[in-house]
């Protein structure tokens, strides 16, 4: 396999991994806006581990997703406080404290970035992401994922029928946060590097687009969401190599993904991936088609 | 002295703050809709204005007088502003009846962010560009301090513009008509108020007062690039939380707060503090005082 391909791949897989640390909040209806707060988390502790104590990788990419998590459930408590916009704005500001104070960090590179020496290939990055993908389809099946699905649809009612709310919501971001952190770890050992600024406010916009692309409703949406939305600017990446005609395509790549998203949320606001879409596809029965559908 | 020249340089860098945030507020307070097309729109002024006023290889290579440049630069903004309150907002409110229950105009704003940037990207190239100005020396001296006339021009501009903005809210029937719409989009109609007729003022304000920002902006820093409107607009929607949501002259407190703030921590601590005091304040504000330092207003509570 070329390293073009392989390092395309590692990247499907980290945008996969950190697009379902997203999905998961976004399930039981809290905009996160901060992804890049928790794979920094991640990061920079699973990176600082093997950089400077030596510790070995699974240990740290271990510790990195935990301290994620552990941040992501401090954190819940404040910021479950919030609602709506002011959420969103709170995930936001959450990110933007953690980049601060990892730039405030001389031992871990402060602005220059962090660069370790262990390197996690394409045997540990892929195998991570299905583990990943297949845990979240497993939680959303479980008692906990039905919650958090009832949440998302109705907070009122999943109240009423005892869902706890509070623990519920709690859960669902500190496993977002914990998923986070291990995309982080993978990141970090899958370019040896890792600053701030690479992993900044743009990084969290996509990241949200890609879940919000790809559909909350049913747990593949986020998949969908990453690979197309990674294979496709890079498709047109390639493309503009081929011919100088092309060449706008460089930069012009992104605005095709702007465009998709501006379209998409006109005529599919709810994502590429419906619940509908797959019962429709996958199941016989005929289905009523959904009433909330218009919650993205 | 120097305090004092650093109490001048943040109130500066806060009345461009200000600006933008009263865009922010305003779009937010009125339509609870969050737009984060305003960087872009900040961006699209100011360097519409530089590839018109500079005699570089841009639209024929000819250099405009910066006048009709600026001018042209607001246009520019108004009529993209006028693009996105089109297709995000009035398409998502005639199609699924009240837009701002979801959080659907949020991110198509964010999908117009990218298409701006990158456009310009394309046209311009990624590399910061010097913004010409025809005159010498942009600050004055006075009892000693430094001024940036960009940023006095900004900060009375900011002024002057939201007292009539105030004005046009409180006293004139469009004001009126807006408020209504902010109070209540459906009991607005009823009381036979042309709803869609009058979105799009908010968005031409919005449009108009991100220009102005931008193209000021430009001035005082000298340079233009695709991305000059984000950090900015980080800080300004830092200014706007600060100042309560949909709070105009909370957001023009925000503003100068957050530039104050920014100014002196970098001055005191060094460059690599400056996103802890802007955002551990906002983070903390979120929590404790949802409202903003200056309380008022329940807009933008409601889930998506």
């Amino acid at each position: 396999m070329s390293g073009y391909l392989s390092g395309l791949i590692a990247l499907l897989a980290i945008n996969v991994i950190v697009a379902y640390s997203v999905f998961v909040p976004a399930a039981a209806g809290l905009l996160n806006l901060g992804a890049a707060g928790f794979v920094l988390v991640g990061a920079y502790t699973a990176g600082g581990l093997t950089a400077l104590l030596e510790w070995p990788l699974p240990v740290a990419v271990a510790c990195g997703a935990l301290m994620a998590g552990a941040v992501a459930f401090a954190i819940a408590f404040p910021i479950l406080r919030t609602r709506g916009i002011y959420m969103v704005l709170a995930t936001f500001a959450f990110a933007e404290v953690v980049a601060g104070v990892l730039l405030n960090i001389p031992a871990l590179g402060g602005a220059a970035g962090l660069t370790v020496m262990d390197y996690a290939g394409l045997p540990v990055v892929l195998p991570t992401a299905a583990a990943v993908v297949i845990f979240v389809a497993w939680l959303m099946r479980t008692r906990f994922g039905l919650s958090v699905r009832a949440l998302h649809d109705d907070e009122s009612v999943a109240h009423l029928f005892g869902v706890n709310l509070r623990m519920t919501q709690v859960a669902a971001l500190t496993i977002g946060g914990a998923i986070g952190g291990l995309g982080g770890a993978m990141l970090v050992h899958q370019f040896n590097f890792i600053d701030v600024q690479g992993t900044g406010v743009l990084f969290s916009i996509y990241v949200l687009l890609y879940v919000l692309m790809g559909g909350t409703q049913t747990v593949w949406g986020p998949l969908v969401g990453a690979i197309f939305f990674t294979l496709v600017p890079e498709g047109l990446r390639r493309l503009s190599e081929t011919s100088p005609s092309l060449a706008f395509l460089e930069e012009g790549r992104y605005m095709v993904f702007g465009v998709a998203v501006v379209l998409l949320m006109m005529w599919r606001p709810q994502g590429l991936v419906t619940r509908t879409m797959l019962e429709r596809l996958f199941h016989r029965v005929p289905v009523a088609p959904a009433t909330t559908e218009t919650r993205p | 002295m120097e305090l004092l020249q650093q109490i001048v340089n943040g109130l500066m860098l806060g009345g461009i703050l200000a600006f933008v945030a009263v865009a922010f507020t305003l779009t937010i307070g009125m339509l609870n809709f969050l737009n984060f097309t305003i960087p872009a729109l900040f961006m699209v002024a100011g360097m519409v204005t530089w590839a018109l006023s500079s005699a570089g290889p841009h639209f024929g290579g000819f250099g405009w007088h910066w006048v009709p440049a600026a001018l042209a630069g607001i246009a520019a903004a108004v009529l993209a502003s006028l693009l996105i309150e089109r297709v995000t907002y009035r398409y998502m409110k005639a199609r699924f009846g009240d837009a701002t229950e979801h959080a659907l105009p949020l991110v198509s704003s964010l999908g117009f962010l990218i298409v701006f940037e990158h456009l310009a990207m394309t046209l311009w190239g990624a590399d910061p560009q010097r913004f010409e100005l025809p005159f010498e020396n942009t600050s004055i001296e006075f009892a000693g301090l430094l001024f940036g006339v960009p940023h006095l021009i900004a900060l009375a501009l900011a002024i002057v513009l939201v007292m009539l903005l105030n004005a046009l809210l409180t006293r004139t029937q469009l004001g009126r008509a807006l408020r209504a719409i902010a109070e209540n989009p459906n009991a607005a109609t009823l009381m036979g108020i042309e709803v869609q007729r009058i979105v799009p003022v908010v968005f031409v304000i919005t449009g108009a007062l991100s220009a102005f920002a931008g193209i000021l902006y430009a001035a005082s820093y000298g340079t233009v690039t695709p991305f000059m409107g984000d950090a900015i607009a980080t800080d300004a929607i830092a200014g706007m939380v600060l100042g309560g949501l949909g709070n105009i002259w909370g957001a023009i407190a925000g503003g100068l707060l957050v530039g104050l703030v920014k100014v002196l921590a970098i001055s005191t601590f060094g460059a690599e503090i400056e996103k802890i005091p802007v955002w551990g304040l906002l983070l903390l504000i979120l929590i404790v005082r949802p409202s903003g330092l200056f309380g008022a207003s329940k807009i933008g509570k409601g889930k998506f």
